[in-house]
């Protein structure tokens, strides 16, 4: 089924956001400007504390932006927050799961939530759980579950409501090798049904993979956005690992291609 | 045909409050059921006090709140029909601490932070939960009525006492609910949710839960007729009493304070709820 993009599914353009504490003020994303096309993997890479989960916070309607205009699926996340609630799904670091209910239970709880059908929530149910290999472990309480099955079924729960747009913040972070091969595969299953995916990632093996555009977070800013291959080739780098220690450097010594990091050399 | 890369919003995504808090009310109630230590929990407090009280205090306390009674078996039945509407009020308030570890908990596991980011009735997270303990509350106030009972306990109160009684029991345990929800909201960790509210439980003491107040040191006293608990304590004392000895002013400020605090919680719950926790 061929796509006409009529607007992206994710644009920041501006955005600025800090937390306040006793302490005084602490500036997390400086003027993040980020544009994720529909039906697309968007990989946000950073090192830890860059503001990647702030980024998906923001976009994802649990934090408000301080300035800048935030869009997603067509809608401003202030003034059109239950709009976007409404187009997007999030799985975030901390695992969202009811510890006490079982995975069967957890995934009805979210079909009474997105208000769907009665026969529609039970096909929905038992598709998911088919589909993320849980059905065997479907009426135990999650409190048994492994790490990894707890992983799959919050992502799970978040395909209830067929999302337009999901966030998955840090997805692969503590799972073995093989379900994070299982869930790299569900990825690209739902970006082949038309699902825009913004992932944030430590490992730079899965932004190569599976990520159609990168997008390298670094001093509050958005300091390098492409394709894997076009930040290889700019950077003159052999893997997304050298590009990325050579953007996120402290004193940064990047080649000078591109404005952003003409702005981070003027600094 | 023609595709658009964004789908349209899902209908069916609009919040619906009333379906929403059902959800979330069952949710509670599953969650009761898996874990039932908690609701036994709110049985086995005021169960141990009243046997306790009774058996060991009553024989001599019971001479104390009903002039004119022998110590012992005697002193023993006024103690019991004195201290029963205390209990009951007790055991709601020890659902209501329960609420402020359950909001905690949610709080603190990435599950309330899902549902912020879902097209939901954004008061049914919260609501659900206070439903869900008022229930539980509810049903240990009819096992801990029933075990008054079997001591020997015999109120005097009519079908209409009876009535006003479980909607005093129902106002407070909301009023308190919601408290409470805010306090476990307002907790930095688990572990201290349950701080506050145990406050909570004291104040029965500090009242006319256990003893008439004009038996109470001056500023003691003073505490004691002005403080929430001893109009409502002493409103549950007289329904069950079947109206003896109960003014309609005492009635009036047991549910206003309800409606007070209860108002305050929920304003309170609320904007904790909406508040930005840092990622």
């Amino acid at each position: 089924m061929p796509t006409i993009p009529t607007e992206p599914a994710i644009q920041v353009a501006g955005l600025r956001k800090s937390y306040r504490s006793r302490s005084g003020d602490q500036l997390v994303l400086d003027d993040v400007d980020l544009v994720v096309p529909a039906g697309t993997v968007t990989a946000l890479l950073g090192a830890n504390g860059a503001g990647k989960t702030t980024t998906v916070g923001v976009l994802s309607t649990l934090l408000a932006p301080d300035a800048g205009t935030v869009r997603v699926a067509g809608h401003d996340v202030v003034r059109e927050a239950d709009a976007v609630r409404a187009s997007i799904g999030v799985t975030g670091q901390v695992t969202a799961v009811d510890e006490l209910l079982t995975g069967a239970e957890n995934l009805r709880l979210m079909v009474r939530l997105a208000h769907l059908g009665r026969a529609e929530g039970r096909e929905r149910v038992a598709e998911l759980l088919e589909r993320f290999a849980l059905t065997d472990a479907a009426d135990k309480p999650v409190s048994t579950y492994s790490g990894g099955m707890r992983r799959k079924l919050d992502l799970a729960m978040t395909l209830v409501s067929a999302p337009a747009v999901v966030f998955l913040d840090e997805p692969t972070t503590g799972l073995d090798p093989r379900s994070r091969r299982t869930l790299w595969d569900e990825v690209r299953a739902l970006v082949a049904a038309g699902t825009t995916i913004l992932l944030t990632t430590q490992y730079l093996e899965e932004a190569d993979q599976l990520a159609d555009q990168v997008a390298v977070l670094h001093g509050g800013r958005v300091v390098a956005q492409g394709t894997p291959d076009e930040l290889k080739r700019v950077h003159d780098a052999g893997t997304l690992d050298d590009v990325f220690l050579a953007l996120t450097e402290p004193a940064a010594a990047t080649p000078a291609e591109t404005t952003t990091t003409d702005q981070e050399a003027v600094r | 045909m023609t595709a658009v890369a964004i789908p349209p919003t899902h209908p069916t995504l609009r919040p619906r409050p009333v379906s929403d808090v059902l959800t979330m009310l069952g949710r509670s109630l599953l969650r009761a059921v898996r874990y039932p230590a908690l609701t036994v929990f709110l049985v086995v407090g005021p169960l141990v006090m009243l046997v306790l009280l009774v058996y060991v205090f009553g024989g001599a306390f019971g001479a104390g709140v009903a002039p004119g009674v022998t110590p012992g078996a005697d002193g023993r039945a006024a103690y019991l029909a004195f201290i029963a509407p205390t209990l009951l009020v007790i055991t709601v308030v020890g659902g209501a601490t329960s609420v402020a570890t359950s909001a905690a908990m949610d709080a603190a596991g990435g599950i309330m932070a899902r549902f912020r980011t879902m097209a939901i009735s954004s008061g049914s997270v919260l609501s659900g939960m206070v439903l869900g303990f008022l229930v539980q509350a509810l049903v240990a106030v009819v096992l801990v009525l029933g075990a008054a009972f079997a001591m020997g306990y015999r109120p005097d109160a009519g079908p209409s006492d009876w009535l006003a009684l479980v909607g005093l029991l129902v106002l407070l345990g909301l009023a308190l609910n919601w408290l409470c929800v805010a306090m476990g909201l307002h907790a930095r960790s688990v572990e201290s949710a349950s701080n506050l509210p145990m406050v909570l439980l004291l104040l029965p003491f500090l009242g006319s839960g256990f003893v008439p107040v004009d038996t109470m040191p001056g500023p003691v006293r003073w505490f004691a007729e002005h403080q929430p608990f001893t109009p409502v304590i002493d409103t549950a004392r007289g329904l069950l009493a079947g109206g003896a000895g109960l003014d309609g002013a005492t009635v009036v400020q047991a549910v206003a304070w309800c409606v007070v605090i209860g108002v305050a919680g929920y304003v309170w719950a609320r904007s904790l709820y909406r508040r930005e926790r840092r990622l």
